[in-house]
């Protein structure tokens, strides 16, 4: 294969931290690092895993490329297509759903202008959706990258997209008034008045 | 032993019983598909569900462990219910195409639909469609009909050993497939069609020619290597459909190799359907009466021991009988049944059988290969030694080439030589062969067909002497590549220098006149001297240089007897008659005694059955897997250093039907292109 582009192979530090990955586990049981690394091989190849990557941890790890590329395809976060920059995950579950991400959704779609599963032509951001990501008392939720995005209304999503778009900081977690799940506004109980409630 | 109640009959069973194995016990029938004796448990069906008192829920009985005091109902209207409700999910993305599904008639879903189903589908939404896969030129795919039971994806990787196929993507999405589509690396593939209870895997030569309930089933034994598979052949008037495996726990438990499986278009292909004379160096077609007359006429005046004949590997013991009587009447003792040229002793029987058994692989704990490529001398058999290596702890060491086996293999290297140190203790083998309770020693033709064949008999003999004769215990075992050996040995078909002296004498012209029983693993242009007769199927090697060629019938179209490696006798059946003038060998032998010498006192299939049991007494018992006394034998000599060249160089072309089959180049073409592919993306 003389056309191919260069061969993956990890990064140094990469390396390094496959190694750690892989002493989790007890001696001869290596293979049960393949998702770590899977992960790690994401990351460095820019997002998505390809055949060549899944073959080349299968070498790593010593086990059978079908067995690297049954995980790989198994589990929805590793990505088998390019994405762009930022990877936008609107979740769509029931909670959500009844929380609006339907509309979330729909902002993401103008702001961005593509579809579901589509990507940026100037390679920016890459719009899916995604089943539950566990933050339901925040809902809607989306992940952008490794990051949560929570309470969100169709303005806030919108304002997100443009900053990311670019290249500001932007704070992760609940997008209103609320320090992580606690209630919205400040808390409502145990707020100091000792022996009321009692 | 726990004890547990099933619809009210108590039974006791062995602990690590499953309540589904319980069931079975007494006859409790207990839908299943993804569950399968011979491969790990899954319990990804739910086909199985029974109800357990005291469980909240139904429980899938084929990976429940059978406990004592545990109470186990079948039939109640929760089973039935869930079993319905199983089923309908089932078919839920199954596409109701039997017509033209090749499963029909022998599916687990459509009978399991039929016994155990509601009967109606609740479900209007569109089913979900899958693209088919490539597997190689045996397997067919439609993909669309999997279950996902995952059997052909634990059958690769448990039996046949390559971890090449598995299921990608998840849930509804999900598609078994082999890594990236490439042909599966297997001598054994062709099972999973067996094992698929759907039409996903289909047999590929097989499509849409015959439907089962058409076919006419044959109880037969397989002659492709020495195990003797027992087969069903699968017949529709004259020709051959189909050959499946038949259940035989000490043979082949219920695998084929893909040889045996798929061998079967070889027998229309090539084949000789009349016989032959060769006139001004030209073989022209003749009748029966021609062809024996130009045989008396070439014989006349040629002296006994200036006849020789050559049995081949395909033979029955009574095609082989009746030509050594022939050349008896002839004059001449001069029959070799040994075509490789493997140094084997008649004169112990122990010598030359697989003394452990095939089955005795999954008693021993340690197995010295010398010479010999299980994987491709006897797959079936590789399978159970893999089955013994990672199960039973078994472990292997080899003397001779490398090569993937599919198991753990301790190599001491490719020299003959090595093992003139293990009989003395003091090689690596001979301190593992000590310390294990078990050994075993397993000798292959690759060793045995060399110059210093009879000098490695004698050293691997004196090994196993000292380490694998113990009481109950035979660890010495000959493997076999031919199906008739084992019976030419047994028949004494055994002469001084071999098959090359025949061929050389020939050569030399001091032997006038060469009978072929199917030998055709020999180089025939020795024999052009000679007057040479050939007996056999197809056109292949032995009919080169032929001047009378004699038409016979192949495996599946006659009653013969064979012993294989382990000295067990078994019979094929006639399953279709031999095309045109061919006939059965014996019949051929015995109707030329009448014309070229005495009369041989046979006449009917019985009578030489009768004949067989004197002159080999092993014959008179059949599948049955004798205990021989142990003995010396084999010639002390110096053995040459140097590699053992393997003795099967293709799998797929070891003898003249598998040569003549359009499957089995395809086979061979198929897997070359993996091995060519492995190499160039490794390295």
């Amino acid at each position: 294969m003389s056309t191919a582009p260069e061969k993956f192979v990890w990064t140094s530090e990469n390396e390094k931290t496959a190694q750690a990955h892989i002493a989790k586990y007890p001696e001869g049981r290596q293979q049960s690092a393949v998702m770590p690394l899977l992960d790690l091989a994401q990351r460095q190849n820019g997002g998505h895993v390809t055949q060549e990557i899944m073959e080349y941890i299968a070498d790593y790890l010593d086990m059978p490329a079908i067995r690297v590329q049954e995980v790989a395809t198994f589990y929805t976060m590793y990505n088998h297509k390019p994405i762009g920059k930022h990877h936008v995950q609107v979740c769509g579950t029931t909670p959500c759903w009844l929380r609006g991400s339907d509309d979330i959704m729909k902002a993401c779609k103008s702001k961005l202008g593509i579809e579901k599963g589509e990507t940026t032509k100037d390679g920016m951001f890459t719009l899916s959706e995604v089943e539950c990501a566990g933050a339901c008392v925040n809902a809607p939720v989306v992940a952008i990258d490794d990051d949560y995005f929570e309470d969100l209304t169709p303005e806030a999503m919108t304002e997100l997209l443009e900053k990311l778009g670019k290249g500001e900081a932007v704070k992760a977690g609940p997008q209103i008034d609320r320090q992580n799940s606690a209630p919205a506004g400040g808390p409502t109980t145990l707020k100091g008045d000792k022996g009321e409630d009692a | 032993m726990p004890t547990l109640t099933i619809d009210g009959k108590e039974v006791t069973v062995e602990p690590g019983t499953t309540v589904l194995q319980a069931c079975e016990e007494i006859g409790v029938e207990v839908p299943r598909f993804c569950y399968h004796e011979r491969l790990s448990i899954a319990g990804n069906c739910r086909m199985c569900l029974v109800d357990m008192e005291k469980a909240p829920k139904p429980i899938a009985s084929c990976a429940m462990p059978a406990g004592d005091g545990m109470v186990i109902h079948t039939n109640t209207e929760r089973v039935k219910k869930a079993r319905e409700g199983v089923m309908e999910f089932l078919l839920i993305n199954h596409p109701l195409d039997c017509p033209i599904c090749d499963q029909g008639g022998e599916c687990d879903l459509q009978d399991q639909a039929v016994a155990f189903g509601g009967g109606k589908s609740r479900y209007d939404e569109n089913k979900r469609a899958v693209e088919d896969k490539y597997m190689g030129p045996l397997i067919s795919t439609t993909m669309t009909r999997c279950i996902h039971c995952m059997r052909c994806v634990r059958f690769s990787s448990e039996v046949a050993g390559v971890e090449d196929m598995g299921a990608l993507w998840r849930g509804e999405h999900t598609e078994i497939t082999t890594y990236l589509e490439k042909t599966l690396d297997s001598e054994m593939s062709g099972n999973v069609i067996d094992l698929c209870p759907v039409g996903a895997l289909t047999s590929k030569p097989y499509a849409f020619t015959a439907r089962s309930w058409e076919l006419k089933h044959t109880e037969s034994i397989d002659v492709m290597d020495a195990l003797g598979s027992n087969i069903n052949v699968d017949t529709r008037g004259s020709a051959v459909m189909r050959i499946l495996p038949r259940l035989n726990e000490d043979v082949n438990e219920e695998w084929i190799s893909d040889k045996t499986r798929f061998v079967y278009d070889g027998l229309k292909k090539r084949r000789l359907d009349r016989p032959y004379v060769r006139k001004n160096k030209k073989l022209e077609e003749a009748t029966w009466g021609e062809a024996f007359e130009a045989i008396k006429k070439k014989l006349k005046g040629v002296k006994g021991d200036q006849i020789g004949a050559i049995a081949g590997d395909l033979a029955d013991m009574e095609a082989m009988l009746a030509l050594k009587d022939l050349m008896g009447t002839l004059g001449s003792s001069r029959v070799e049944g040994r075509q490789d040229g493997a140094a084997l002793d008649a004169s112990v029987r122990a010598g030359y059988l697989m003394n452990s058994g095939i089955a005795g692989v999954e008693e021993a704990d340690y197995l010295l290969l010398v010479g010999c490529d299980p994987r491709a001398e006897a797959p079936v058999l590789n399978s159970r030694i893999r089955k013994a290596v990672r199960h039973m702890g078994l472990k292997v060491g080899r003397i001779g080439a490398e090569a993937d086996l599919t198991y753990k293999v301790e190599d001491f290297g490719d020299d003959a030589k090595l093992l003139k140190s293990v009989p003395t203790g003091r090689h690596a083998a001979a301190k593992a062969l000590k310390a294990a309770e078990k050994p075993m020693i397993i000798v292959g033709q690759a060793a045995l067909a060399r110059e210093d064949g009879a000098a490695i008999l004698k050293a691997a003999r004196d090994a196993a002497d000292k380490y694998c004769v113990k009481d109950g215990w035979n660890g010495f075992n000959v493997l076999h590549t031919a199906a008739s050996r084992v019976g030419a040995m047994d028949l004494g078909l055994t002469t001084e220098g071999g098959v090359n002296a025949i061929l050389d004498d020939a050569a030399a012209g001091d032997l006038k006149a060469v009978f072929l029983l199917g030998a055709d693993e020999i180089d025939t242009s020795k024999l052009k001297k000679a007057f040479t007769v050939y007996i056999g199927t197809h056109g292949d090697e032995g009919v080169k240089n032929a001047d009378v060629i004699l038409p016979a019938a192949a495996y599946t179209e006659k009653s013969g007897t064979y012993i294989n490696t382990e000295g067990r006798v078994q019979r094929t059946e006639k399953a279709v008659f031999a095309p045109g003038d061919a006939r059965e060998d014996w019949t051929i032998l015995r109707a030329l005694s009448d014309v070229v010498g005495e009369t041989l006192p046979y006449n009917t299939l019985a009578a030489l059955r009768t004949r067989l049991a004197e002159v080999a007494p092993a014959t008179a018992t059949l599948d049955e897997v004798p205990t021989e006394a142990w003995g010396d034998f084999g010639t002390k000599g110096d053995i040459a250093e140097g590699a053992i060249k393997p003795i099967i160089d293709n799998f797929y072309m070891t003898n003249p039907i598998a040569r003549a089959s359009q499957i089995m180049a395809d086979c061979a073409q198929a897997r070359e292109g993996v091995a060519e592919e492995a190499t160039g993306t490794h390295g």
